[in-house]
């Protein structure tokens, strides 16, 4: 796997965790037909924390994290986003979907609209922003990801990472509370990689609860506070990043640490 | 050590290129002779070209344009010295008939009417066709134009078409009303029913009310006076305009998790494509009588409207089924993931990429019901292929057939050629790159 990308040195005073709640999840399982696919999962997540969560192909990651924000329902258990439990309610789950902001492996953006357009989408016809105020919120944060020149462009005109970076505005722009990444680089070439890795760093280091599934173990060593492994649809091991990848518990981790960092 | 080392010192010039590879020449070399067998081909091909023109320019050539009967015609051309029984076209019944392929019977001195609805209509479609050149204020009147239109061509009280707009007003109030306070599907189901209401009780005393305070109003045109061009256009027009907006609701519809509203829209759709447009013509024509009240005077044409709009739906709705399908499932969930309701996602989203990619199904499906509308004269309306048959019967045109069908063809496909470049116009204007 792609080495540590970023060398800088991390600035973690605002990286505190708070003892608020973002996210609470109790004894959720779910099936995609008869196949148990998520089994008896329990997670709690506080405010400011970034978790990365690791794991084989197949395991899961995918859709536990896209259970949080409702892409997937679940057929047991409890999940508390934000305090508000997900339900079949559709105002519950839109209000949610607000809340949190999702990135994903192949980007998803709108290839018939501008990269603007792409940015205030959601926020005027979501939140109901001035057309004005969500174009220049948009603005903003198109330049924290480091592209305002692209502005006017449409999706299919930039690279993948910078693709994956206006995603991340995108999400950006409904002011989530929580950011949810399912394997953010990996339709990347490396040297995209690092510039997506650059962002995401700098969302963390501003304190934003984050969730990403990712393969970056440098950015899991970095960055996370907690690393969790999945294996056949559970939660196998969970642990700082210095214990998870110097002192792995299970047999399974071992094995898949060796795996992925071992050449 | 060997020599392989090797740094240019001096950078090539660009040239010019050798002269047949550009120009005419180079073009003709690379298209038409580019071997033996592209020769051929390009010989064999221009012959054909010139064997086809070669009877038919002298046949179009023809001094008949003032002729008064095809005898008469004959006699201009024996005079020329022009025999046989392709001496030549007799385009005296186009010079005498013309108006009547495009106006059918309708009043002469109202032609002005058409002519008008049809001018207004390209108003009406200018800011919907050509979004980015035209003012987004004449929205508005696209927005109003399907009221007048029916007004323009049928006439009568200025009411009905007011009242006919006023039971969309109530409907769009009560769906507000009600998708604010409770669900949108109610809203629409509440919406749906003041309005059918308000068209099917209330409006006729409002019109009856209003007209005797203040009658104003145009002559009336009866249904069975119109014919020709205009009575091609007018299905077209509607059929193409009520189909789309239905086909995407079926479309929709054939989508959705409600089970009874899927297989609804899936029966309703499987139906109609099931069946041959003319025995649903049929149907409007002779069996609808049947179910009908005796006494009711359901218009004929606004019966073949129903049954075309119906038809060109169903093909609708599957075409845009197939844009729907070729959509990324990442763009529902990135729609989703924003926190975009169904609706917003659907219009903001699916729908604007669907629709773009289903663009060339669109556009000939709607070509097809332009073209399907000349079955009307099966049931005896006057369309230009039924007038041409009346035309025929004249004894003075009797014997008739190229000169007319000619004429016919080359309108229709003016038409259907004009949509057909719009469509890649659309397709090159919407193109944004690959996603
Ligand atoms: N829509 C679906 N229907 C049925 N099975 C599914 C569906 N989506 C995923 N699965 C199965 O659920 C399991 C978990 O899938 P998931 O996508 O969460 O894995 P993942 O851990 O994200 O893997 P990867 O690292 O390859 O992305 C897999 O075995 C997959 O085959
Ligand atoms: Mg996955």
């Amino acid at each position: 796997m792609s080495q540590l990308s970023v060398e800088r040195e991390i600035d973690r005073s605002k990286m505190q965790v708070s003892d608020e709640v973002a996210i609470e999840i109790n004894n959720m399982n779910k099936w995609y037909g008869a196949f148990h696919v998520l089994r008896d999962i329990n997670l709690t997540v506080n405010r400011g924390e970034r978790i990365v969560i690791a794991g084989p192909s197949g395991s899961g990651k995918s859709t536990l994290i896209r259970c949080i924000n409702a892409l997937e329902e679940h057929q047991q258990g409890k999940i508390v986003v934000d305090g508000t439990e997900l339900s079949n309610d559709l105002k519950n789950i839109d209000k949610i979907r607000s809340e949190v902001g999702m990135v994903f492996q192949h980007f998803n953006l709108f290839p018939h609209l501008s990269i603007l357009e792409n940015c205030t989408l959601a926020p005027i016809w979501v939140r109901k922003t001035p057309r004005k105020e969500a174009e220049e919120r948009a603005m903003h944060f198109l330049e924290k990801v480091k592209i305002p020149e692209q502005a006017d462009k449409y999706p299919g005109q930039l690279s993948g990472g910078q693709q994956q970076r206006v995603a991340i505005a995108r999400s950006l722009c409904m002011m989530p509370r929580i950011m949810l990444f399912d394997e953010p680089t990996s339709a990347l070439d490396p040297e995209m990689i690092k510039e997506v890795l650059d962002t995401m760093i700098e969302l963390a280091e501003e304190g934003m609860t984050m969730l990403c599934v990712t393969h970056e173990m440098g950015f899991a060593r970095q960055v996370a506070n907690r690393v969790i492994f999945m294996d056949a649809g559970q939660i196998v091991e969970q642990n700082e990043p210095e214990e998870f990848f110097n002192n792995p518990k299970s047999e399974r981790t071992k094995l898949f640490l060796s795996q992925i960092l071992g050449h | 050590m060997s020599d392989i080392g090797y740094v240019r010192t001096e950078m090539l010039p660009e040239q010019e290129p050798p002269v047949s590879e550009v120009g005419a020449i180079g073009w003709v070399r690379h298209n038409l002779f580019s071997n033996w067998f592209n020769s051929l081909l390009t010989v064999l091909s221009l012959y054909f070209i010139f064997k086809v023109l070669a009877g038919l320019v002298p046949w179009v050539i023809s001094p008949t344009w003032d002729s008064g009967s095809l005898a008469e015609c004959r006699e201009i051309l024996h005079a020329l010295g022009r025999e046989g029984h392709y001496a030549g076209a007799c385009w005296g019944v186009i010079h005498e008939r013309w108006i009547q392929l495009i106006f059918g019977f309708y009043p002469e001195h109202l032609y002005w009417r058409p002519i008008a609805a049809f001018v207004l209509l390209g108003v009406a479609l200018a800011p919907v066709l050509f979004s980015d050149k035209v003012p987004s204020k004449l929205l508005i009147f696209s927005a109003l134009y399907p009221f007048i239109f029916p007004w323009l061509l049928w006439g009568g009280t200025i009411w009905a078409p007011v009242a006919a707009l006023l039971g969309f007003v109530l409907g769009w109030a009560a769906f507000n009303a009600v998708s604010k306070a409770m669900s949108t599907l109610l809203g629409f189901i509440a919406g749906a029913l003041v309005a059918l209401i308000w068209w099917l009780v209330l409006s006729s005393y409002f019109v009856g009310a209003m007209d005797s305070i203040a009658a104003i109003g145009i002559e009336p045109v009866e249904s069975r006076k119109f014919g020709g061009f205009m009575l091609s256009i007018t299905i077209g027009v509607v059929a193409i305009a009520c189909s789309l907006p239905l086909g995407i609701v079926l479309a929709l519809g054939r989508q959705s998790d409600l089970l009874i509203v899927k297989y609804i829209c899936v029966g309703f759709i499987e139906f109609i494509r099931g069946v041959p447009l003319i025995t649903l013509l049929f149907v409007a024509s002779t069996l609808l009588n049947l179910f009908l009240p005796p006494g009711t005077n359901f218009d004929i044409i606004l019966r073949v409207l129903i049954m075309v709009t119906l038809f060109a739906a169903a093909y609708m709705a599957e075409v845009i089924r197939g844009g729907l399908a070729a959509l990324p499932r990442g763009q529902y969930e990135g729609a989703d993931s924003l926190g975009l309701n169904y609706w917003q996602s659907q219009r903001l989203i699916i729908m604007p990429q669907a629709l773009k990619i289903s663009i060339p199904g669109i556009v000939s499906t709607f070509i097809g019901v332009f073209k399907d509308t000349t079955l009307v004269s099966i049931i005896g309306l006057l369309d230009p292929l039924g007038l041409s048959n009346a035309i025929r019967a004249d004894a003075n045109w009797n014997g008739i057939v190229w000169e007319l069908y000619g004429f016919i063809a080359l309108l229709f496909f003016a038409f259907c050629f004009g949509m057909s470049r719009y469509s890649m116009y659309l397709e090159r204007k919407l193109h944004t790159g690959h996603r």
